[in-house]
């Protein structure tokens, strides 16, 4: 079916009924039962942590927090020098699909999967982060070459070299906002390495998992502490002259690492054991024998882990793509001060900078402590997290927009219903659609928490040195990210919503 | 130089998209050492015309310098940088990056007399984008100063300079190159620099003259309601 044939038919309203009923649906298969015994014990535990901070282990903590910002601008800056390079040639068509591939995947699976060959080194992390971003950024980076002013261009020498076009015609131009975007996956990166602490690396999330462990929330709430004063100065610290002073200084700290020394050999075993189907090893692949029980080997892990796996990340998207919309639709106003008054939008911005900062992934464990293992902590950690997002875009967006408004236009909630909704409710889809892929490619985290995502097989499979297993299920990860891509993009086609909303950050709407 | 060879002709053709032309019928041939200046209303297609030139001077391999309307300059960039990138392309890439990131001594000397003509002297390290409206017009002209060649194809090139500065701009640009293209909506300098006026209406050419063959009158039709 073409985008167009559907254009004819789909409207807002068919999307909104169909999403509600889905959202119904998902409800009634979810997992959502409060499983701990004393949820509020726990809560108020952790509530009296977060007032008295525990420092007392300051070392730890701040060499935690340099090897946190470390992973995140070595990673970072690797993945933007890779993605530049790539951003000429990404209308290439194999140049496109290895970037949409390599972004599938979320870096906490890379870092698995990395574990298995660089073993517990700077370069897990610093490659775990690169590879999804280079992704990313030569996306990024080749759209914002492709829109810059093309006067310049027509105007250069009839037989200007393509590089010396691109360096003096396009480079210059999209300079301003290829920074700001690498600032703005710094914050992201920042995020990722916290993060991937969690499987193992020593960043600030590997303290902050040990402490709520033993229950020692006050030390958690000092690293959780220490975690906020990083990220959120994070545009007044990372000025670009000093960027290869923080450069040498990560790498410096990098090689501080002391790492568990792994096998000889492990990457050639790697590619030549470890990924090969099991049935198919050690010259199984001549056999037909050996390929029959491919097919069976195949078919059971569909049958058992790939389809169920789809079908709880599907559930778990859907219900946190419903609270991230409604939040969002309640909460962005909270930034405007025409609806909640200059105390009001300066205390709104403080909670929505705060669920933006706070990774999804660190979200939902801290949540799980208080819950129990069940679909819940998940759905409240990604709804809240991307709902923040969606409304602080849509929240900038307002702002401008009430300015812009006639004099006796009306102020408060009002305003809200019968302007900013109104007015903005096709970039509130477009953003939505948006967050929908980011949504499903990173609800297969929760797997390493429990919930039976994708990610969940996926981590089971490594636990059991089944890599062969492990990779297949991060394909089917994979193409069911490109199935939501394509799926979202056709409807936002067939609703004509705007290619990219107009907001920028570009980065904080169509990046993942 | 008549009887040499024309730089440029065309024999009754259309100009513009295949489908829906913006100028019909059109005859010209082009020789070195005219001053040609296109007169006509906007949206008469002067423009059209000059791409159209531009185009068929550099399938035969002629070296073109150029100020488009919108300048095409780079805001980011340098006065000098903008400059230089009149003659990318007589520079491997490898200078061209090096030259942009740490411009050389040596392209500065070069570019620096034309910075100096357009009177931009101390301005060579502003980006373009700091500038005003006619300082930037200014450093398109430098630009195409700088590149040099057998014709300047220029359109409004001094619409945002007051007149007496824009004369000197424009004699200069005839010091410059010996052959000479502009559209322009001030007749007078038209009528000053011109050795050809080409009047363009209702999509045809309606005047192709020498300015001394013309009176008020034939002017003053191009511009009639």
């Amino acid at each position: 079916m073409r985008p167009e044939t559907i254009g004819a038919h789909v409207t807002r309203k068919h999307v909104l009924v169909g999403f509600a009923a889905l959202t119904l649906l998902a409800l009634a298969l979810a997992d959502i039962r409060l499983l701990a015994t004393q949820p509020w014990e726990t809560l108020a535990q952790m509530g009296r942590g977060l007032i008295r901070p525990d420092f007392a282990e300051p070392v730890a903590m701040a060499r935690a927090a340099g090897i946190t910002v470390a992973f995140a601008l070595c990673g970072v800056f690797l993945g933007a020098a890779t993605g530049l390079l790539l951003a000429p040639f990404y209308h290439r068509r194999l140049v496109r699909h290895l970037c949409i591939a390599v972004r599938a995947v979320h870096e906490l699976f890379w870092a698995l999967l990395l574990l298995q060959v660089t073993g517990l080194s700077p370069a897990t992390g610093v490659l775990a982060i690169a590879l999804p971003y280079a992704g990313i950024f030569a996306k990024v980076f080749a759209e914002t070459m492709d829109e810059v002013d093309p006067t310049p261009l027509s105007a250069l020498p009839a037989r200007t070299g393509t590089v010396s076009a691109l360096l003096f015609g396009r480079l210059p131009q999209a300079r301003r906002d290829m920074l700001s975007y690498t600032l703005y996956r710094i914050e992201c990166g920042l995020r990722s390495a916290a993060v991937l602490g969690f499987i193992g690396l020593p960043t600030l999330g590997f303290l902050l998992e040990g402490y709520f462990l033993q229950g020692t929330y006050g030390a958690a709430a000092a690293v959780f502490f220490v975690y906020l004063a990083l990220i959120l100065p994070l545009r007044i610290w990372m000025r670009w002259p000093l960027a290869p002073v923080y450069l040498v200084a990560s790498l410096w700290m990098l090689g501080q690492i002391r790492t568990p020394p792994m096998g000889d050999g492990v990457l050639w075993r790697f590619f030549t054991q470890d990924i090969v189907p099991a049935p198919l090893r050690d010259g199984g692949w001549l056999a037909p024998a050996g390929w029959t029980e491919f097919a069976g080997w195949f078919a059971s892990l569909g049958w058992e882990q790939i389809l169920p796996g789809i079908a709880v990340t599907l559930v778990l998207s859907q219900l946190a793509l419903a609270l991230a919309a409604g939040s969002a639709l309640i909460g962005f106003p909270l930034l405007v001060r025409r609806v909640a008054g200059r105390g009001g939008a300066m205390l709104g911005h403080l909670a929505l900078v705060l669920s933006r900062s706070v990774p999804d992934y660190m979200l939902a464990f801290v949540l799980l402590q208080v819950t129990g293992p069940s679909m819940l902590p998940a759905i409240l950690a990604l709804g809240v997290h991307n709902g923040a997002i969606i409304a602080h875009l849509m929240g900038r967006r307002s702002e401008l927009l009430s300015r812009s408004l006639r004099d006796d236009a009306p102020r408060g909630l009002t305003l809200w219903g019968y302007e900013l909704v109104p007015r903005q409710f096709g970039v509130f889809l477009a953003l939505c659609l948006y967050r929908w892929e980011i949504i499903v490619r990173d609800s297969a985290i929760f797997g390493l928490i429990g919930v039976a995502t994708l990610g969940f097989h996926v981590d089971a499979a490594i636990q059991q040195l089944r890599i062969d297993r492990a990779l297949v299920l991060l394909l089917a990860m994979g193409g069911l990210t490109l199935l939501i891509d394509t799926v979202s993009e056709r409807l936002r086609k067939a609703l004509r919503l705007a290619a990219v909303p107009e907001t920028t950050p570009r980065g904080a709407v169509a990046a993942r | 130089m008549d009887g040499a060879a024309p730089l440029a002709r065309f024999a009754a053709e259309e100009i513009g998209w295949p489908g829906s032309p913006v100028l019909r019928d059109v005859s010209l041939s082009l020789r070195t050492g005219e001053r040609i200046v296109i007169l006509g209303r906007s949206g008469a297609g002067k423009s059209t015309l000059l791409g159209a030139i531009r185009q068929r001077l550099e399938e035969a391999g002629q070296t073109v310098a150029l100020v488009p309307q919108e300048h095409g300059l780079v805001p980011q960039l340098s006065v000098h940088h903008n400059v230089y990138m009149g003659r990318l392309d007589a520079h491997g890439t490898l200078y061209n990056l090096a030259n942009l990131l740490w411009p050389f001594a040596r392209e500065r000397a070069r570019t620096a007399p034309w910075i100096d003509t357009v009177g931009l002297s101390g301005l060579e390290r502003r980006a373009v984008e700091t500038l005003s409206g006619g300082q930037r017009q200014r450093t398109a002209l430098a630009r195409a100063l700088f590149r040099g060649g057998e014709v300047l194809l220029a359109d409004e090139p001094v619409s945002a300079v007051d007149p007496a500065q824009g004369a000197g701009l424009l004699d200069a640009l005839g010091a410059r190159f010996p052959t000479l293209v502009l559209a322009l909506h001030d007749r007078d300098a038209a009528l000053r620099v011109a050795t050809r006026i080409i009047g363009l209406r209702e999509g045809r050419v309606m005047l192709d003259a020498a300015p001394d063959a013309l009176g008020p009158d034939d002017l003053a039709m191009l511009y009639a309601a």
